[in-house]
């Protein structure tokens, strides 16, 4: 019978092993607001809630396979996470679809996905596996060679061109250079160097791409081209005040002036109907997964799961800087969804596999300390 | 990292820390200079963005171009556009359309009818910003509505320009008709990558010319910079780029000589194609029957939907480009200048004919009991015997047939600016082979080459092939594709563009066998089969009459008019061009289950011809010969009863 009683218990027990709690609160209450949000912003075209939702079950079964996985298993996936991801990003440039003129999906069956969506993590993953087989013995030259593995897939992205998805699969690629020590006087070369090539970058951008960066500077330049955006956004937050419109109150949103508001600007419609009180909230949220994200990482047992970890965080961190930043009119317009709140299934599973590495590092904290 | 290969994992650690700690501050900077960038727009500067997003909202409103205008020869109108009010519902700004719907109809006047058709419109439609559920509508309805406009939230009025076809269904399956755009002409836009300019189009052309030079009559969309208050309505106009009408369409087609065409068919059914033999422009272009355009402008309504769908007349079908019909005895010409061509027969080859051609072990039988005697080439095609053809095309081989007369475009699409054009048969082995399964289907047997020269068997053209079949023999053997529009007028430049006539081939025929050909055929109008309806024509022409059976008859079985029902009786068909110097017409006619070649599509095409050659009006109620003579056909002269 004692056998027998506890068995519920234990199968709840089974389920939520490895489960961080704050870390699953923290996701959900945000992608509760992010639904909430999206409800308001496709009023007009129900369905998208529900698509979302639908979304959400997916990605937190990938979160919940991922958090029971141990970082040492994980850790075999790198390499060849990574090569498939460069084998696709060629995929692509040779056989993708175009969509809005930029070769960026690839079909597989009757879905299309975007190959640097999975870059977002192999890249950091494969760089973490590198550093720690080169754990005892990093110099100079491994940091050389994480270089080149961080600028392959980036150079393929930015090709697409996709200089948004770049810019974040870098980001993730630096983080885990910066934690795995590289020196500060090198950090500090290296600023000055990327500072004097931003002049030969420019005369590699695309049009679209330079009159983006022109239109952050003086959006009113364009008032009906790719300046549209930001002022019709920066409009939103602004008429937003304190306590915000309204749910289902923005005029902005609701007048169809917001472009994109379910996906990449939805922050201006989140902005305009709950106001500084609601981005307050929502920057409270941001800040506490991020401490949670980085302590784990503090806390983590290997100098792979150190790594990745940390890096993860921070691309958290970046996604939503980036994209307030964006709407908020002090960033340019690059493609970056809001984490958790922005419409998408793809970007939403890439997150809750995140926060699921997350979850296995913690739980995995003590269990390989020799 | 200068300690040496082995590193002091404490030491590691607590540097990991620190950039941790560093990396945590850095995102606390990070989100205080953002909630900062917030404080700044939402509390600072809060009045000014709030007063924008008050007062002043930029709209871009899409202004739909003024669809080109089609004319025909002589610049009548055809297609023309007027302006009326309509009725619109925004079915995603209404919780409850039927609901909606219902009240609506205690303001105006909303029949079933209309409710259906909007039904059917919201099925078909998706993305549509918003339909019509009344169109057309009264100063009085329009004065009523706006004084309980209150009550209708997301239904406008709306100023919108309509398609109307001046004469109704006369040319309807030459002009074709405009329909709103569905989920399909959508995707078919995003192909072509044109959608941009569709942006405030909800029309589109679905068939006809409507269709066929959509790209021309729609025109440039232009736009308009609206402010809009907090309700989303327009307040003033900042910038207007405007629209660019639509280019205007000038057919080769007579609308005259169409009526004229039209009108002869009297109810009948069949097809009219008339072509200038030296330019492909077509001249009249007739099916019969047709329906009004008109219907299908604002949605055509179920019920008329379904009357036109469900006639057993099938008034939809395009029966000059699509309906296939074998062309019967008006082959022999084309088969007579294979003869001589390939040299099978001579001007002066003859036969004697027993009134059938026996073929193994099986009798052909001649359409004249007895036959007509001795047949020489001239007198194969005035009298229309079939046992010279079945004996020539035995003699010929299908290959030799299928060979020559592939050069005049039989059994292939003419490419005329039309949609939906059919490709017919122009039989041959390999064509038994691909179009069927079994391997002793796929077998061609000589004896089905004998029944190919009189233009039955599987012999199957589309009215638009065998006219063009004639204009090219009337051409001496120039083969012009077939066109209806003449010429596109550029409204604001100015610019008119001709559409050149297309010589698509010139066939290589000897000038003494197509004269022959021409003057026998001139023969059948004078004294052959078709004497009794150009015997008496004021000009020359060569012609040739042509039954085509719709029901196979047995072997030794007699075909009697009087026993078989309607519609399984023979058609009617003809060929006349004129005149015989430099033609300026060549007509194809056929009337279906009108009985003898001579007998309904004859005097139609007399009719047509006498009003473009000579600008006779045919009489006011032109009699339907085949109606009128059907009771005494045993009666009818001799050369109408056996011919063809």
């Amino acid at each position: 019978m004692e056998l027998a009683a506890p068995s519920a218990r234990r199968i709840y027990q089974r389920f939520v092993e490895g489960i961080d709690a704050p870390l699953l609160a923290l996701s959900l209450l945000l992608t509760a607001l992010g639904l909430a949000t999206l409800f308001s912003a496709t009023y007009e075209q129900p369905g998208r809630v529900a698509a979302q939702a639908a979304n959400l079950m997916v990605a937190l079964a990938g979160m919940w396979v991922v958090a029971r996985i141990p970082p040492q298993t994980l850790m075999r996936f790198a390499v060849p996470a990574y090569l498939i991801g460069i084998a696709l990003l060629v995929a692509v440039a040779f056989a993708g679809d175009v969509v809005n003129g930029a070769r960026r999906w690839l079909h597989v069956g009757v879905t299309r996905f975007q190959p640097s969506e999975m870059m977002k993590l192999a890249l950091p993953l494969m760089l973490a596996w590198y550093f720690h087989k080169n754990e005892a013995t990093l110099r100079m030259r491994n940091f050389a060679v994480a270089a080149l593995l961080l600028a392959l897939p980036v150079l393929l992205t930015a090709r697409q061109p996709d200089l948004g998805t770049a810019v974040l699969v870098a980001a993730a690629g630096c983080y885990v250079i910066f934690f795995a020590g590289i020196g500060w006087k090198v950090i500090a070369g290296l600023g000055v160097l990327g500072l004097a090539s931003l002049f030969p970058l420019w005369g590699m951008l695309h049009d679209y791409q330079r009159r983006r960066i022109l239109t952050l500077i003086d959006p009113s330049q364009d008032p009906l081209g790719s300046g549209y955006h930001t002022i019709q956004s920066t409009i939103a937050v602004g008429s937003g005040g304190i306590t915000g419109k309204g749910w289902l109150h923005g005029t902005q949103t609701h007048l169809e002036f917001i472009p994109e508001r379910h996906t990449d600007f939805i922050f201006a419609v989140f902005s305009e109907e709950f106001g500084l009180v609601g981005n307050f909230v929502l920057l409270t949220l941001y800040t506490l997964l991020i401490a949670r994200g980085l302590l784990i990482a503090a806390n983590a047992a290997t100098f792979f799961s150190r790594l990745i970890a940390a890096s993860i965080t921070l691309m958290f961190f970046t996604y939503a800087f980036v994209n307030m930043g964006m709407v908020s009119g002090i960033l340019p317009v690059v493609g970056v969804p809001l984490p958790f709140i922005s419409y998408g299934g793809t970007a939403l599973l890439t997150l809750f596999i995140g926060i699921g590495i997350l979850m296995s590092v913690h739980s995995h904290r003590r269990l390989v300390q020799t | 990292m200068k300690l040496g290969e082995l590193k002091n994992h404490e030491r590691e650690l607590y540097f990991f820390q620190l950039r941790i700690g560093f990396a945590g501050f850095a995102v606390l900077a990070a989100f205080v200079l953002l909630f900062a960038r917030f404080f700044h727009l939402q509390v600072v500067q809060h009045d000014a963005y709030a007063s924008k997003a008050e007062d002043n909202r930029i709209s871009i409103v899409p202004i739909a171009p003024n669809r080109g205008l089609i004319l025909d020869r002589n610049a009548v109108v055809l297609a023309r556009n007027y302006s009326a009010y309509t009725l619109e519902i925004f079915p995603a700004k209404v919780r409850d359309l039927e609901r909606t719907i219902q009240d609506l109809s205690e303001v105006v006047d909303v029949q079933a009818k209309d409710r259906s058709r909007f039904r059917k419109l919201h099925a078909e439609t998706r993305n549509a910003e918003s339909l019509p559920i009344r169109t057309r509508l009264s100063d009085e309805e329009v004065a009523r509505f706006a004084a309980n406009r209150y009550r209708f939230p997301g239904v406008e009025i709306k100023a919108r320009l309509f398609r109307q076809y001046p004469y109704g269904d006369l040319a309807a399956h030459v002009i074709g008709y405009i329909g709103r755009i569905n989920t399909k002409d959508q995707e078919k836009l995003a192909e072509l990558e044109v959608e941009a300019n569709y942006r405030g189009t909800d029309y589109i052309g679905k068939s006809g010319l409507e269709a066929s030079y959509q790209q021309e009559l729609h025109g440039t969309t232009g736009f308009e910079q609206v402010e809009i208050d907090a309700a989303g309505r327009g307040i003033r106009t900042l910038a207007r780029t405007p629209a660019q009408a639509g280019n205007n369409v000038t057919l080769t087609l007579d609308i005259k000589l169409q009526e004229v065409a039209e009108k002869a068919f009297a109810g009948r059914r069949g097809a009219l194609v008339a072509i200038e033999p030296s330019t492909g422009g077509v001249l009249a272009f007739v099916s019969m029957p047709g329906f009004d355009p008109n219907l299908f402008v604002d949605g055509i309504d179920p019920a008329s939907w379904a009357e036109l769908n469900n006639s057993p007349d099938r008034p939809l079908t395009n029966r000059a480009i699509a309906g296939i019909y074998p062309p019967g005895s008006t082959f022999k010409p084309y088969m007579a200048m294979a003869a001589l061509e390939l040299g099978k027969r001579t001007q002066k080859s003859a036969i004697h004919d027993p009134g059938y051609f026996e073929f193994g072990g099986r009798r052909f039988r001649d359409s004249k009991a007895g036959g007509h005697g001795y047949v020489d080439l001239y007198k194969s095609i005035v009298v229309s015997s079939d046992t010279f053809y079945y004996q020539l095309a035995n003699d010929m081989g299908i290959d030799a047939i299928a060979g020559f007369m592939g050069k005049f475009g039989f059994g292939a699409k003419s490419g005329i600016d039309l949609e939906g054009e059919a490709t017919g048969v122009l039989p041959s082995p390999e064509w038994k082979l691909k179009r069927f399964r079994k391997p002793e289907q796929q077998k061609w047997y000589a004896g089905e080459t004998v029944s190919i020269g009189i233009g039955q068997g599987y012999n199957a053209y589309t009215p638009i092939q065998l006219a063009v079949a004639l204009a090219t023999l009337a051409a001496d053997g120039d083969m012009y594709r077939p066109r209806l529009v003449s010429y596109i007028d550029n409204l604001r430049s100015g610019e008119r563009r001709n559409i050149e006539p297309a010589l698509l081939s010139r066939i290589p025929l000897k000038a003494e066998n197509v004269e022959f050909v021409k003057r026998a055929m001139a023969g059948v109008n004078k004294e052959g089969t078709g004497a009794r309806s150009f015997g008496s024509a004021l000009y020359s022409n060569g012609g040739k009459t042509g039954t085509a059976q719709v029901i196979g008859m047995k072997q030794g079985e007699k075909y009697d008019e009087k026993k078989v029902s309607e519609r399984h009786r023979d058609h009617s068909l003809f060929i006349v061009f004129a005149p015989l110097e430099s033609p300026k017409i060549a007509l194809f006619a056929i009337v279906e289950n009108g009985g003898f070649g001579a007998r309904a599509a004859a005097p139609l095409a007399r009719t047509v011809l006498d009003y473009y050659l000579l600008g006779k009006e045919p009489e006011a109620a032109p009699a339907p010969a085949a109606t009128a003579k059907r009771g005494r056909a045993g009666a009818a002269p001799e050369d109408e009863e056996e011919s063809d």
